[in-house]
């Protein structure tokens, strides 16, 4: 624990430090970037100790907050998500300290060390978050983790739309720390501690407490992860974020959310099976939609974020596969359907890592987001483009990535569940088989948009032709995290034989029992291993014979055939749009796009014009007019407001006066 | 996994060797209905020798993707035949999950091919590559509830096994199941094969095809890699269906063989007979036709869950069938479908 304590004290000293660094100084950038990485690789050895299933390191100190106790613990199952956390952290402040100095909209006019001392807070406090076992302790380091990253979402401050962003993200964080608040209330209630090592004795409150709790966790929790419909600050805020910040947001700051239902789940001995059915549902309904709302999006970042929102209905239809596998007494359901949620966890955080920095870099070499402006980048841009290119055919799940693993164990907890005897059981294999198919098919078609727009054909303005590649502080970064994702792919067996005790914690399972029931498992991935061994091998033997055959013979370069014509020019390709269009036009009632149209007129039609956008409906039709309908209401309290020092003191001393005479009159 | 043996191996081997003679077969069908004499069957082996042997012409426009599609695409179809059984006839490589491993493959193919069509900036290559973007997310799921519904039926979710497994017992107690199954798959072999009536490959207009247009600026061998790749997949596709309509098991490996192959050219020519009887869909009817197939192969495996279950804990239809479906595979074998089966 001595070295996660360093590494605490690492981030919080370079971030106090870079803040204290004069205005206009490069000191502030270079040390917070510095702390940031060191903290990372202090805290390296203990995380990996833990996922390898060593003693589970404990620290307890006092701490007077009331019922308040500093308890770290760093478990499996926290090692698990610290992992990627360290990994990520480090590789984004890398990448951030060009990003940042290097100028992109303007960036060099700001002071960097406050950034970076938020920088440094987020990431200690998620790992306080991941670490914690006390209550208190828990909702402070989440809510410092929600202010940190609040703050660096509204980095630009100077743009309204991310002060719009910035304001929506604190709204949304805040209602789902409200549920949580409840939550650890009725829990340690419950439990009779705050100390969350003994909440194992929420087995014995009733059903229906155990199921509000559920909820509560599920409305809390869901708000950072992004569950439909509670999504709706993640297409606001992970744009508006400067690149590396949306990197380590969406690849680790929404898994927070998914850390803390897993840890909740893990306290329970039974699990009733309806929250293993809420889950795959809302898994399902998170996965299909998100990727449909991300096929009508024009900005890339903004793609990406509803693209977390498809990730992370993966992970949780996981968890619900392996809720039912533990309901029903299926050890293998369970094991592939934890362990595919849990390594998806793991492999969205390199993934989506990677496209976040690659789309920064994007931003950073044009000056754009917009995918309509953009256009054959992978020529200016080789290695952003190559990198870009890994991250969208992982994230599709196609072989021999890392994604194709996690939603290969998906899948297999589909079809295990399907030819097992039990009717119920196969219902959650048939919905676990069609919906990710869906996702999986519609991710590909999105990101054959993503990446064929932006970087192939020609460049559609001329902000994409003059675009220049980045500096290696910020392509290596990214080569580190394609390199991962290849790496979790074709070595797949390691990385299952790695997940052995976080899957040993959570499906209580003793470690013997999970290794024999995972025996078939071990057999899948090195199938798939062997698989993805001959396809590499197979390219690299087609690859060198294609090559040498055009050497020998005539090849010719000219222009894109266009039934003849001579002059293509870009505006005549393909657009984003176009693309989506028959895809968009199918999904019509679930995502009713804008059209705002002028269309050719006269007999010598001078201008035309079309214009889409798909607005997120559960923002427009659920939470605005619920939103506006309180901020009714609530203007009738408003005489209460006077403005006077004063009367709030009175406000605060009659509350505490009524509370005390409560306390007093109930006993 | 099943070791190799020379049976696995042969059938490899037949799937490279034989794959262009589907598309052959298809126009020699096509010919006969329309009155025709035809192309020879060996056609496409004609066309691959002479496209080798050329040389290519590229687009200023585009990059390394573009000639790294179609050796990509036909690497995945090529691993892809490695899991797959012929009948009987187990392949090389085969484990629990295989089918998953197979439909990653296809899916990385597909996905190269658009890739390598949107590198080259046209319009109509851009318009082929969203179609078929569109047209395979939801062909997917048809395909994976298919292999679901056989996964059910033969209690095993590798490849090899299910197609092990399966006999014309099935078919006699199971028909309507299969029967659906397999219209499940014969759409989904049409659209992943640029068929009628999803996409014509013959059409002499751009502008309303799918696959064909994608691959309008590639030439020389980077052609003859397509379109071979296009066979081995419609190889690919022909067999799972024809395993699944002729599920033979003499005992006899060559026979089996045999069988299996003809099935294959049949399915080749039932491919024919429906391009000469229907006309394309258009192009807004397809998304209809493709959710149908995923609702056919829905509605199958809904018909296979027993909610009354008999005394082993195993539905009716199973424990009825018990007595003939002793499975060759051994213990650990059940062990790697990853399912601890209730003992019988």
């Amino acid at each position: 624990m001595s070295w996660i304590i360093a590494a605490l004290a690492v981030w919080l000293a370079g971030g106090i430090l870079s803040a204290a660094m004069p205005r206009g100084s490069r000191g502030g950038t270079t040390i917070g970037a510095l702390s940031a990485v060191l903290g990372a690789v202090l805290g390296m050895p203990p995380v990996v100790l833990a996922i390898a299933g060593q003693a589970v390191e404990v620290l307890r100190w006092n701490w007077p907050a009331p019922y308040g106790e500093f308890h770290l613990e760093l478990d499996a199952l926290s090692a698990w998500f610290m992992a990627p956390l360290l990994v990520l952290s480090a590789l984004s402040a890398i990448y951030g300290h060009e990003y940042l100095t290097g100028g992109a909209g303007g960036h060099e006019r700001k002071a960097a060390g406050p950034t970076w001392f938020f920088y440094n807070v987020l990431v200690a406090s998620m790992a306080v978050v991941l670490l914690a076992r006390n209550a208190v302790l828990f909702l402070v380091a989440w809510e410092v983790m929600a202010l940190a990253s609040f703050f660096l979402v509204t980095f630009e401050d100077e743009q309204p739309q991310v002060r719009d962003a910035g304001w929506v993200y604190l709204v949304a964080t805040h209602l789902g720390t409200a549920f949580l608040l409840a939550f650890f209330l009725i829990a340690g209630r419950e439990a009779g501690t705050l100390d969350m090592t003994k909440w194992t004795a929420l087995n014995q409150a009733g059903g229906g407490v155990c199921g509000a709790l559920f909820v509560l966790a599920v409305v809390g929790f869901g708000t950072k992860a992004g569950f439909m419909p509670l999504h709706v600050w993640l297409p606001e805020a992970h744009p508006a974020a400067p690149s590396h910040v949306s990197a380590l947001m969406s690849g680790i700051m929404i898994k927070t959310g998914i850390y803390g239902l897993v840890r909740f789940l893990s306290y329970f001995e039974n699990v009733p099976a309806w929250w293993g059915w809420a889950l795959i549902a809302i898994g399902l309904s998170s996965g299909v939609l998100g990727v449909l709302f991300a096929q009508a999006q024009h900005d890339l970042k903004r793609l990406l974020a509803y693209h977390s929102v498809e990730n992370i209905g993966i992970i949780t239809l996981g968890l619900g596969l392996g809720l039912v596998g533990l309901n029903m007494r299926q050890p293998v359901l369970a094991l592939l359907g934890f362990g595919g949620g849990l390594l998806h966890v793991v492999n969205h955080a390199l993934f989506k890592g990677l496209l976040f920095l690659a789309a920064g870099s994007v931003l950073h070499g044009c000056g754009t987001r917009q995918i309509e402006l953009l256009g054959g980048l992978v020529k200016r841009m080789p290695w952003t483009g190559a990198c870009f290119f890994i991250g969208s055919a992982a994230i599709c799940g196609l072989p021999p990535l890392n994604g194709f693993i996690s939603e290969l164990m998906l899948f297999a907890a589909g079809f295990a569940g399907i030819t097992h005897a039990s009717a119920t059981v196969s219902l959650s294999g048939v919905a676990t088989l069609g919906g990710l198919a869906l996702i999986s098919g519609l991710a590909a078609a999105c990101f054959a948009k993503a990446f064929g727009i932006v970087f192939l054909g020609e460049p559609r303005d001329q902000r994409a032709v003059h675009a220049h590649e980045s500096g290696w502080a910020m392509v290596a970064p990214m080569l580190v995290l394609a390199v991962a994702c290849a790496g979790i792919g074709l070595f797949s067996p390691w990385v299952l034989a790695a997940m052995r005790p976080v899957l040993s914690q959570l499906s209580q399972l003793a470690p013997a029992e999970v290794a024999f029931q995972l025996g078939g498992v071990e057999l899948m991935l090195a199938g798939v291993a062997f698989g993805a061994g001959a396809f590499l091998l197979a390219l690299v033997l087609l690859n060198a014979a294609f090559r040498s055959k055009l050497r020998r013979q005539k090849t010719g370069m000219t222009v894109t055939w266009d039934c003849g014509y001579a002059q293509p020019t870009a505006r005549m390709q393909y657009t984003g749009s176009s693309f989506a269009q028959p895809l968009l036009a199918l999904f019509e009632p679930l995502l009713q796009t804008k059209q705002h149209r002028r269309p050719p007129d006269g007999l010598f039609p001078k201008a035309a014009n079309l214009e889409t956008e798909t607005p997120d409906l559960c923002r427009s039709r659920l939470f605005h007019p619920v939103f506006m309908e309180l901020n009714r209401l609530l203007g009738r309290l408003r005489w209460l407001q006077q403005g006077q020092v004063q009367l709030y003191v009175l406000y605060i001393a009659l509350t505490l006066v009524a509370l005390l005479a409560w306390k007093l009159g109930g006993n | 996994m099943a070791g190799l043996n020379w049976t696995s191996l042969l059938s490899v081997i037949a799937g490279i060797a034989l794959a262009p003679l589907l598309p052959g077969i298809i126009s020699r069908v096509k010919a006969r209905f329309a009155g025709r004499r035809g192309a020879p069957v060996f056609q496409l082996y004609f066309d691959l020798w002479k496209l080798w042997r050329k040389g290519a012409v590229y687009s200023r426009t585009t990059s390394w993707l573009f000639r790294a599609g179609p050796v990509a695409g036909l690497a995945a179809a090529a691993v892809a035949l490695l899991v797959l059984p012929f009948g009987s006839v187990p392949a090389p490589l085969a484990f629990a999950g295989d089918l998953i491993l197979l439909a990653g493959m296809l899916g990385l193919m597909r996905f190269m091919t658009i890739v390598a069509a949107l590198d080259t900036g046209s319009s109509f290559e851009g318009m082929g590559a969203s179609r078929e973007a569109f047209f395979s997310a939801l062909a997917e799921p048809a395909l994976l509830l298919a292999l679901g519904a056989l996964a059910r039926v033969t209690d095993a979710y590798s490849l090899s096994t299910m197609y092990g497994a399966l006999s014309f017992g099935h078919w006699w107690s199971l028909g309507p199941v299969l029967a659906l199954t397999a219209a499940a798959l014969v759409i989904v072999l049409l659209a992943e094969n640029a068929r009628i009536p999803v996409d014509d490959p013959n059409t002499h207009l751009e502008l309303t095809m799918i696959h064909e247009v994608m691959v309008l600026d590639h030439g020389g061998p980077d052609f003859a890699a397509i379109q071979y790749g296009a066979a081995l997949k419609l190889w690919i596709f022909s067999t799972l269906l024809a395993s699944l309509l002729l599920p033979v098991e003499t005992g006899m490996p060559a026979l089996d063989f045999a069988c299996t192959l003809a099935g294959v050219f049949g399915v080749a020519a039932l491919v024919g007979i429906v391009e000469s009887v229907m006309a394309r869909l258009r192009m807004v009817l397809i998304p209809q036709l493709l959710v149908s197939a995923s609702v056919l192969a829905a509605v199958a495996l809904l018909l296979t869950l027993n909610p009354v279950e008999t005394k082993a804990g195993r539905p009716a239809f199973k424990a009825a069938q018990a007595g003939e479906l002793q499975r060759p595979d051994s213990a650990p074998a059940q062990k790697a479908d990853g399912i601890d089966k209730p003992t019988r």
